[in-house]
């Protein structure tokens, strides 16, 4: 394997014009060449579908991958709550070097300033692009686009589709997709998972996929590869990601020498429904949009067991307004969970397992009535009813904070191309615009401007540029690669222990969100490394795993994924623990202000820190890519 | 409280199938349907047995996945739910449950509760969609969109393609799928130069699917979990009877039958 070189390949000059100059400066495919290209895209979400829609379009022949059954059913359907622009509709001071300027603020100065830009950038485009494919966005009555303040951002610049944005943005590109489907320069392969990278004299040549319907191993032959599988938030077993989200194809990629960046850095979101039982298969998300009128609180004295209406004002806390006057209930999510975690160490955590927090809803009911509340969050009060069993309108709704999103992932430089020439890396599977924080509605920004925007070009620039030999199937590094994945799924059906790989995966997932979630500390993590080594093991000579390899068999499905996740966990932590600071989702207990705030520490750690596979069980081996700020100046981040 | 299921077990698409017994101890009124397959489906695991099979993802009742008859009512009892979002708090104990795959020519059977639905993506294949090219959009808010027919579209959008309107028609008609998307569309201005042409094609699209026709049963408005609108299916017999009317050459001169044979059948 050639040495891993971490090139960030950032344009020069002023930022304003560095993407339009970079993009000048690429190479360009001839327009009658293109369909001679074979692009393999795994992933249909926003960035994926995006991605094949638009490569399609310029006349690449592409070959579109998902394990869902339809494309239309990635996990981006599930977002809610908006996606952010800088059209400044609103008039209210917003623009691009806003949007700019808050996205790297919010990650607490860990992402690089030129991407920043340039997602600014797009998002203006990505709008208009939405709109065009008739996605149903919120409207004022005189027909113009409607906009909401979200997430704690001071302008109201988020787009939004009832509480669906995600889905209607998703249907945008699904539908985009499809019509490539029908001109035919799309191939959409459902029911299909990649389960291995195959890289030839160093080029990212083809994927090796399992057809989950017959079980059939397959290798398909491409130009580039382009991943845009997602998040890795389901290591730790109950989040608020889709249960088929998975790592498996950015952590096999990393594995053939993608380098993995800032793997620790996880996004918690304050608003979740509590877990409420053993049995508990996924956490559900309550939109962030609900901080804008709820109040967040506990009681003041620790254990006190009275129903939430029997609690006078005066022995509540509430705990966000008190700590942070200007923003109050709508400090970015990193703060909002930690405070949440605090009081509820302190024992003040309400419902049956401690472990939430009131979210109140009385006063704006009160302020600006019932029904207004019902249009404003009417859906989401009904969802949290089904699931619950209580009335919001009546009760406080209870909450707390869940992994939501994984803001670290496989390290892109500005073409958003891994370490490995020819694999390119697209929406939340990369690490690249959200530093150590993510704003909220800013994630289906990024996946739609990696798909939209970016890569139709940079992926040009590649093709233009090097010279492939042509492959086949027949070629020794497929032949390898796809003998490994048959011996994989032999060796995890062979296995015939006594544990499921469920009970594995939560155990695992326990050990994470104990020692490497909401807060950490040296001693935590040195622990879990060896528990999930322990338990790693364990699962190699105890799993049971049932049925065939030839039919459809969510149990070996599941199997291959909690075994990539056992070895991602133990990098989360080993980056945790390498990272000396607190930042953003990151918050290591030994580095604190004497309010609890968190410390960074720009003299030491103002780097992306880029991972390299080395086998697993030796040490991975890190590469640091500084992080310079020219733009915003770093700032301890303040909310008071 | 105790259940007894009676679920249908099929190895696969060509096995025969059967109905098995299944009896759930424990089952706590605050677990989702799904959960509680999810418990039953570790213990057939440990006793070396295959899980039932059944498709789901977002657990949320948005991303369409899940779907299945629970006592010959698509997604179970409650309106306007997806059966990820159905709770064990619906039922008493002692309940006895017959739980079914969706059942329709045009959906052909994977395994246990898993049906194939890719005929839905082909039908929007056809033409489900705008054109536009990316980068190619004007401004956002040069188009105005009145309110009310923005929500509307909105409504009509919702659509999660989860196929129950399918399975609870008599006729297995995909109509209000298909009503749906040419309601949505064809309600933005966004969406008028290529309306005749989306009506004719989806349409023709999914009468090659084998889907059945619509007699305006309305089964599949009292199942869909977004509670969709039979109106849709109004809207879709306007738009394509006149479009069929006009019997305007299509600018590819393709007839659109032709096309959605050739797109394939499963
Ligand atoms: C509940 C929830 C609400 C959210 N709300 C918002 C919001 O309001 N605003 C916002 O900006 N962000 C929000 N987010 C975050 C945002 O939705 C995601 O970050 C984003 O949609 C990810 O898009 P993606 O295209 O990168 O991946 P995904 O949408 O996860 O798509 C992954 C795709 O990859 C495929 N895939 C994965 N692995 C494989 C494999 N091995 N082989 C083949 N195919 C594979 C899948 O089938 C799927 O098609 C929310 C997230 C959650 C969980
Ligand atoms: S699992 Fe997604 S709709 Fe039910």
């Amino acid at each position: 394997m050639a040495p891993l070189k971490i090139e960030s390949k950032l344009p020069s000059g002023p930022i304003e014009q560095a993407w339009e100059k970079a993009q000048f400066e690429m190479k360009l495919v001839n327009p009658a060449n293109k369909r001679k290209y074979n692009i393999l895209v795994v992933g249909s979400g926003l960035a994926g579908g995006s991605a094949a829609a638009s490569l399609g379009e310029l006349g690449y022949n592409v070959k579109c991958f998902c394990f869902h059954g339809s494309p239309r059913r990635a996990h981006s359907i599930a977002a809610q709550g908006g996606i952010n622009a800088a059209k400044n509709y609103q008039n209210d001071g917003d623009s691009i070097f806003r949007l700019f300027y808050d996205t790297v603020k919010g990650g607490d100065f860990r992402a690089r300033e030129a991407n920043v830009y340039r997602l600014a950038q797009n998002s203006v485009r990505i709008i208009d692009q939405c709109v065009a494919q008739g996605v149903p966005f919120a409207r004022e009555y005189g027909g113009a686009l409607a906009n909401r303040s979200f997430g704690g951002a001071q302008v109201s610049r988020t787009f939004y589709a009832r509480g669906q944005t995600g889905q209607q943005l998703l249907l945008g590109a699904y539908q985009a997709l499809e019509r490539q489907v029908d001109e035919g320069t799309v191939q959409m392969l459902p029911y299909t998972e990649m389960l291995d990278l195959v890289v030839v004299d160093g080029h990212a040549r083809g994927i090796v996929t399992r057809d989950l319907l017959t079980g059939e191993i397959k290798c398909h032959v491409g130009d580039a590869v382009v991943l845009a599988s997602g998040g890795y938030g389901n290591v730790y077993y109950l989040s608020t990601n889709a249960k088929g989200s998975n790592a498996t194809a950015i952590w096999r990629a990393h594995k053939r020498g993608a380098a993995f960046a800032n793997p620790c850095f996880t996004q918690i979101h304050p608003t979740c429904i509590p877990v409420s039982g053993e049995y508990q298969s996924k956490l559900t998300l309550m939109s962030e949009s609900l901080r804008n009128d709820g109040r967040i609180w506990v009681p003041k004295k620790p254990h006190d067991k009275r129903p939430p209406d029997q609690i006078p004002e005066e022995d509540r806390d509430y705990f966000l307004e008190r700590r942070y006057p200007s923003f109050g209930n709508l400090v970015p999510r990193d703060v909002a969970s930690r405070n949440i975690k605090m009081v509820c160490d302190e024992g003040r955590g309400v419902g049956p397992s401690g472990l939430g927090v009131y979210l109140d809803f009385a006063d704006a009911i009160r302020r600006l009535g019932r029904a207004t509340i019902a249009e404003r969050y009417g859906n989401l009060f009904e969802m949290y009813e089904r699931i619950t069993g209580e009335n919001p309108y009546e009760v406080p709704m209870r909450i707390y904070p869940a992994i939501h999103y994984t803001m670290g992932g496989l390290w892109v430089d500005y073409e958003l191309m891994s370490t490995i020439p020819g694999l390119f890396v697209l929406g939340e599977a990369n690490f690249s615009d959200h530093g150590a924080n993510r704003l909220g509605a800013s994630a289906l920004m990024q996946g739609l401007s990696d798909g939209y925007f970016i890569i139709p070009y940079t992926i040009g620039n590649y093709l233009a540029s090097n010279k492939l030999e042509k492959v086949g199937v027949s070629h020794p590094a497929f032949r390898s690669v796809e003998a490994e994945v048959v011996a994989m799924t032999k060796k995890l059906l062979s296995i015939n222990g006594t544990r499921t790989t469920t009970s594995f995966h939560k155990e695992l997932g326990k050990i994470v969100w104990d020692k490497c979630g909401m807060s950490r500390n040296a001693g935590g993590l040195e622990d879990a490394l060896g528990r999930i080594r322990g338990l790693r093991e364990e699962f190699w000579k105890n799993v049971k795993v049932v049925g065939d390899s030839n039919d459809l068999n969510a149990s070996i499905e599941a199997a291959g994924r909690v075994a990539d996740y056992f070895e991602l966990a133990e990098l989360m932590c080993i980056d945790a623990l390498d990272r000396n600071e607190s930042c953003g989702g990151h918050f290591r207990e030994e580095y604190q202000t004497s309010d609890n705030e968190a410390l960074r520490n720009d003299e030491l750690y103002s780097y992306v820190a880029a991972w390299e596979f080395t086998g697993v069980k030796s040490p991975p081996k890190l590469h640091k890519e500084p992080l310079e700020f020219h733009y915003v100046h770093p700032s301890q981040r303040s909310y008071k | 409280m105790k259940l007894t299921l009676h679920i249908w077990r099929q190895r696969s698409p060509t096995a025969k199938g059967q109905m098995v017994r299944y009896d759930v101890p424990d089952v706590s009124p605050d677990m989702s349907f799904l959960e509680m397959l999810d418990v039953v489906n570790e213990g057939l695991i440990l006793k070396g047995e295959e899980p039932i099979a059944f498709e789901h993802d977002c657990r949320e009742g948005i991303c369409g996945s899940c779907g299945f008859m629970i006592n010959g009512v698509a997604h179970g009892p409650s309106r306007g739910t997806a059966v990820c979002q159905l709770h064990m708090r619906q039922y008493k104990d002692g309940d006895v449950l017959f739980v079914e795959p969706f059942r329709a020519r045009a959906f052909p059977l994977l395994k246990d509760l898993a049906v194939d639905r890719r005929a839905l993506d082909r039908i929007i294949t056809a033409g489900g969609y705008i054109s536009v090219r990316t980068g190619s959009a004007p401004e956002g808010n040069v188009i105005p969109v009145p309110k009310e027919k923005a929500e509307l579209a909105m409504d009509a959008a919702a659509c999660i393609g989860c196929g129950a309107c399918v399975a609870a028609c008599p006729n297995a008609s995909a109509a209000l799928f298909t009503g749906a998307k040419i309601t949505h569309l064809g309600l933005l201005p966004q969406g008028q130069a290529e309306r005749d042409q989306r009506a004719k094609k989806m349409v023709a699209q999914a009468n090659v699917e084998v889907f059945g026709n619509c007699t305006n049963i309305g089964e599949c408005e009292a199942v869909c979990p977004k509670e969709i609108k039979i109106e849709v299916i109004a809207r879709m017999n306007r738009d394509y009877l006149k479009a069929a009317w006009k019997n305007r050459e299509s600018y590819r001169d393709d007839d659109p039958v032709e096309l959605a044979l050739s797109r394939g059948k499963p």
